[in-house]
């Protein structure tokens, strides 16, 4: 059995499991840092 | 009479022991970071680095297995899956050994940053069961002949999963009933008990999963397989603590503007 898909397979779910988290878990505490910062600012 | 900690306001501890943050202080060094202020001052830098550095020796590791890198002798090719099959499985296990470790924190020393750490930990740890299970499976097909069998570590890396499921429900149901985070603590430590099944279920249940290839006494792989796996390895552990820090930097500030809007409301 060829084994090339499933080593393809394999490092595209990881790949783009691990990026997608890190993309989200970015943006999630971006946001949430600037509105903090945002209310800071506010008197 | 519930009364939320000074520090974080989502973390409550029961009226005259609201930890203040002279008195979090003044419980040793464990508790100093449990000053926010202070955990963001190093938290912040080390977010940066921990991606990068993880980003970069992720490249490395799958790079060299990938093409540096030679074919196993009795797998061939598909010991290739390898160098993202360990990471997977190492950080599925090592997110709930941290889980358990901060629930120990959250219920025996009270630390406030303890249950932010233990629920920040929760998703990436899932995510890498997922991709250990997936990945496993893939590796298995051309390997074994099967995508699955219901062999001692594969049974058990799937009840982690699950656990790890559980755990993210238990917390976001106690969140939301405004809990102490106690119950999801217990769960946490409790849980930890399926940790050195996973480990041992290769000795205890010899089916088809093969026994552990590194030690603490040495390796069984040769040189060449081993350093891009270990390189891979580091860097995928790098870039969860980075999401792990990412994830506590979002839950101290969603606290901030919660307790914020309180104090707006009132």
């Amino acid at each position: 059995m060829n084994p090339v898909p499933f080593i393809i397979g394999a490092y595209a779910a990881t790949l783009a499991g691990t990026t997608l988290l890190g993309i989200l878990s970015y943006r999630a505490m971006r946001d949430a840092e600037r509105k903090t910062e945002q209310l800071r600012r506010e008197p | 009479m519930t009364e939320s900690s000074a520090i974080l306001p989502d973390v409550k501890i029961k009226g005259a022991f609201a930890p203040t943050l002279a008195s979090l202080e003044r419980r040793g060094p464990m508790h100093a970071f449990a000053n926010p202020a202070r955990f963001l001052k190093i938290a912040r830098p080390l977010t940066g680095w921990f991606c990068w550095v993880g980003v970069l020796l992720i490249a490395i590791g799958l790079g060299a297995g990938l093409f540096v890198a030679p074919p196993d002798y009795l797998q061939g090719e598909s010991v290739r899956i390898i160098y993202v099959h360990v990471p997977s499985a190492w950080l599925g296990m090592a997110g709930w050994g941290g889980i358990a470790v901060a629930s120990l924190m959250q219920l025996v020393w009270r630390h406030p940053l303890a249950a932010v750490a233990a629920r920040a930990m929760a998703a990436p740890g899932a995510l890498f069961t997922a991709l250990c299970l997936v990945s496993g499976s893939l590796w298995g097909r051309p390997t074994w002949g099967t995508y699955w069998e219901w062999d001692g570590r594969l049974t058990s890396m799937l009840v982690l999963f699950f656990l790890y499921l559980a755990y993210i429900a238990l917390a976001s149901a106690e969140s939301e009933r405004d809990g102490e985070g106690r119950i999801t603590a217990i769960f946490g430590l409790v849980g930890a008990i399926n940790i050195p099944i996973i480990h041992f279920s290769v000795l205890w249940w010899r089916t088809l999963h093969q026994g552990s290839s590194i030690g603490l006494a040495g390796s069984s792989i040769d040189p060449s397989i081993l350093w891009p796996l270990l390189v891979s390895t580091v860097g995928f552990t790098l870039f969860f603590a980075a999401i792990v820090l990412m994830r506590m930097r979002t839950a101290i500030a969603r606290n901030r503007i919660e307790a914020r809007m309180r104090r707006m409301a009132q």
